[in-house]
C-alpha cells in the first residue's frame, strides 16, 4: 500500500505554523478515490499529505482524515510566501516518485504554486474542481467551474501523469476516520540552489482575521448591493456578532468599500460557503455568488425586487428593503439580552 | 532608468455580466452563448493599464498579444486605441482545443518571437474558463520569475527588477522580481482608462500583426487538443434551484420570524 509510485498525493499548504484546512477536505476525498480504486484494479494506492515549509507540521488530524503516510519537506527557505521555491522541490518529488494524482488547494498559494508545477513536470492541471471522481478506467474524472460557475466541465488528462488538480475549499467534507495503524512519516531534505534570488520577499503584511472565518460559521450573512449603505453594512457585522455568524460579500458590496475586503467574497472568485443557515442581504443573484451558497442549508433572501434571482436559490423568500430588515433584527436580538 | 520592453496578454471572453444568457444544448452537449458580446477579459485591462503607466511615466513599449481567432482583431485594435503600441495576433486552426499548458508554450513562443521582453503582464485569471495558470506557466516557458495575485507594481534599481505588492489570502506580502518577469494582476491593481477618441484615431495607423505556427516554428504535436494533457469531456448545467416560501408582514414581523426559524434551526438565542 505504501509503495509511493502510482500514490495519490495532497498537497498541503502551510501558514504559520498550521496549515490550510483545505488539506483535510482533500485528503477525506483521497481516501474515497484510494478505495474505488482499490475495487477496480485490487491495489489500493497509498493516500500521501505533502507538507513543504520551513518548520512543516506534522499534524495527527491528517491520518485521521484520510492519510496513510505524511512527506514532510523541509528547508530553512521554503518560507510559505516563496511560492516558486515550493514549486521547485515538489516537481522534483513528484519526478522522482511518480505519484498517479497530486491535489492542491485552490487558495491564492495552491493557485500560483500548482501550474508552476504542472509546468515543469508537463502535465494537465484542471483548476478550482468543484468535484473528482474515478471513472472505469481508473482516470480522475476532474469537474471544473466555467462561466462563472453557470456550467461544469469534466477534464480527463489520460495520457499524461500525475494527473493535477487545484480544489476548491469547502466542496468536500473533511471526514476524520480511525487511521489504520500509525502512519508512515517520510522526511525529505530537499537541494533548493537554483533561481534563489530571483524573487526576494520583502515585506509581509498580517490581514487581521475578523470576526468568524466564513468556512466555518454555522450561519452566514451574506451582503449584497441592495445593503445599501456602509452604515447598514456597519449594523450587518453588529449582527453577525449579535448571531455569532459570519459575514460575507458579493462584488458589488466589495466594490461600494462596504465589505471588510475580498477574502469575504462569497462565489466562484471567492470563498465556498455551506453554513446550516445562509441570510442574503439584498443580494440579487448573479450565477458567480450562487454557486459559493448553493450547498448552504436553509437559504433565506431578502430583497426589494420580487423578481431578483436570489429567489430562485432560496427555500425563503422575503421581499423587502434589506436594511430595514437588519435594523429590526439588530433591536429584537438587543432587546432579548437585556 | 531604461524603457522598458513590455507584453500584454489579453484574451477575448464573452462579456461576464451576461454568463446567464450561457446554457447548453441538451441534444448535442454543446454551449450556447449566441448574442453575448465578446470582451477583452477584464483583468487583462488591468494588466495593460498598468504596463500603459509604465510606460507613461518611464517611457518604452507596449505590446499586446492574444492568441485567439481572427475576430480578436477588433479587440486588440481596442488595447490600441487605449495605448498600446503594437498588436499581434497569434492565430491558427491548429490552436483550437489548447488547455493552459499548450496555450502557455504558443504564447511564450510569441513572446520571444517579437523580440525580448523585460515585463510580461497578464490578468489574474480570465472570465470565462477562470483557471489563473497561463501566466504561471508562461513564465515557466520562458524561464523567467513570476508572481500572481498583484495589487500594485512599482519598476526598480533602473529598470532591473520590480516591486510587487500581492493580495494573499491571510497577507499582503511585497516582493522584489528581477526582471525580465511575468506579473498576473488582480482587479485592485488600478482603474482601466477609457478609450478616448483620439486613442481610436490613432490606434488605425498601429501596426497590427498576425503569427500563426508555422511563423512561431512550432511542432504541430504540440498545439491544440493534441498537444494538450488534459481533455474536456462532458459539460453540465447544474440546477441549483430551490421551492421558494415567501415570507411576510411588517419588518418587525418578518424579523421576528427569522429570528425563530434561526432557533429551529438550532441556534442559541
Amino acid at each position: 500500500m505504501m509503495d509511493n509510485k502510482d500514490s495519490l498525493w495532497v498537497v498541503v499548504e502551510t501558514i504559520r505554523g498550521g496549515f490550510q484546512k483545505v488539506a483535510l477536505e482533500m485528503l477525506s476525498q483521497a481516501r474515497k478515490l484510494a478505495q474505488r480504486l482499490q475495487e477496480l484494479n485490487g491495489v489500493r494506492p497509498g493516500v500521501w499529505a505533502v507538507v513543504t515549509g520551513s518548520h512543516p507540521p506534522e499534524d495527527e488530524a491528517m491520518y485521521r482524515y484520510g492519510a496513510d503516510g505524511i512527506i514532510l519537506v523541509a528547508h530553512p527557505s521554503l518560507e510559505e510566501h516563496r511560492t516558486d521555491l515550493h514549486a521547485t522541490v515538489l516537481a522534483d518529488l513528484i519526478r522522482e516518485k511518480e505519484p498517479q494524482v497530486v491535489l492542491f488547494g485552490a487558495t491564492a498559494w495552491g493557485s500560483e504554486v500548482a501550474p508552476t508545477v504542472a509546468a515543469r513536470v508537463k502535465t494537465g492541471l484542471a483548476a478550482h474542481c468543484v468535484d473528482l471522481q474515478i471513472n472505469e478506467q481508473g482516470n480522475l474524472v476532474q469537474l471544473v467551474p466555467a462561466f462563472g460557475g453557470k456550467v461544469l466541465g469534466e477534464i480527463l488528462c489520460p495520457l499524461h501523469r500525475p494527473q493535477m488538480a487545484s480544489v476548491r475549499p469547502g466542496v468536500f467534507r473533511a471526514v476524520a476516520g480511525e487511521p489504520e495503524g500509525k502512519g508512515i512519516k517520510l522526511a525529505v531534505r530537499p537541494d533548493i540552489a537554483r533561481n534563489e534570488d530571483s524573487i526576494q520577499v520583502v515585506e509581509v503584511r498580517q490581514k487581521d482575521a475578523v470576526g468568524k472565518p466564513l468556512e466555518e460559521a454555522e450561519v452566514v450573512l451574506a451582503g449584497g448591493w441592495g445593503v445599501g449603505s456602509k452604515e447598514n453594512w456597519l449594523l450587518l457585522e453588529e449582527l453577525g456578532n449579535l448571531l455569532g455568524a459570519a459575514v460575507g460579500c458579493t462584488r458589488p458590496a466589495l466594490d461600494e468599500g462596504w465589505a471588510q475586503g475580498e477574502d469575504t467574497m462569497i462565489g466562484i472568485s471567492g470563498k465556498t460557503v455551506r453554513p446550516k443557515v445562509y441570510l442574503g442581504f439584498g443580494i440579487s443573484g448573479a450565477t458567480h455568488h450562487v454557486v459559493g451558497m448553493s450547498d448552504s442549508g436553509l437559504v433565506i433572501s431578502i430583497n426589494t425586487n420580487p423578481a431578483a434571482d436570489i429567489f430562485q436559490f432560496s427555500d425563503i423568500k422575503v421581499v423587502a428593503d434589506a436594511g430595514s430588515i437588519i435594523k429590526s433584527l439588530v433591536d429584537q436580538l438587543k432587546l432579548k439580552s437585556h | 532608468m531604461k524603457a522598458l520592453k513590455m507584453v500584454v496578454c489579453i484574451k477575448p471572453v464573452p462579456s461576464p455580466d451576461q454568463y446567464h444568457h450561457v446554457s447548453i444544448d441538451p441534444k448535442t452537449k454543446s454551449l450556447i452563448r449566441e448574442g453575448i458580446p465578446t470582451i477583452i477579459n477584464p483583468l487583462d485591462k488591468n494588466a495593460l493599464e498598468a504596463a500603459l503607466q509604465i510606460r507613461d511615466k518611464y517611457g518604452g513599449e507596449v505590446s499586446v498579444i492574444s492568441m485567439a481567432p481572427p475576430a480578436a482583431e477588433e479587440n486588440l485594435r481596442e488595447a490600441l486605441a487605449m495605448g498600446a503600441d503594437r498588436a499581434f495576433l497569434i492565430s491558427d486552426r491548429a490552436f483550437a482545443g489548447s488547455d493552459t499548458l499548450a496555450t502557455s508554450m504558443v504564447l511564450a513562443s510569441a513572446v520571444k518571437k517579437i523580440g525580448p521582453a523585460d515585463l510580461i503582464l497578464t490578468g489574474n485569471e480570465s472570465a470565462d474558463g477562470g483557471t489563473s495558470q497561463v501566466s504561471a506557466q508562461l513564465g515557466e516557458w520562458l524561464g523567467y520569475p513570476h508572481l500572481m495575485h498583484s495589487c500594485g507594481i512599482e519598476v526598480l534599481d533602473g529598470g532591473d527588477s520590480l516591486r510587487v505588492e500581492t493580495h494573499r489570502d491571510q497577507a499582503r506580502v511585497v516582493y522584489i522580481m528581477k526582471m525580465p518577469g511575468v506579473v498576473s494582476v488582480i482587479r485592485s491593481i488600478n482603474k482601466p482608462r477609457f478609450t478616448s477618441l483620439m486613442g481610436v484615431i490613432s490606434s488605425r495607423n498601429k501596426p497590427l500583426d498576425t503569427l500563426s505556427s508555422l511563423d512561431l516554428l512550432l511542432d504541430k504535436a504540440f498545439l491544440g487538443l493534441e498537444g494538450s494533457p488534459t481533455k474536456p469531456g462532458d459539460i453540465y448545467q447544474p440546477d441549483l434551484t430551490r421551492r421558494c416560501v415567501p415570507l411576510e408582514g411588517s419588518t418587525d414581523d418578518v424579523a421576528l420570524a427569522l429570528i425563530q426559524k434561526l432557533r429551529a434551526a438550532g441556534l442559541q438565542l
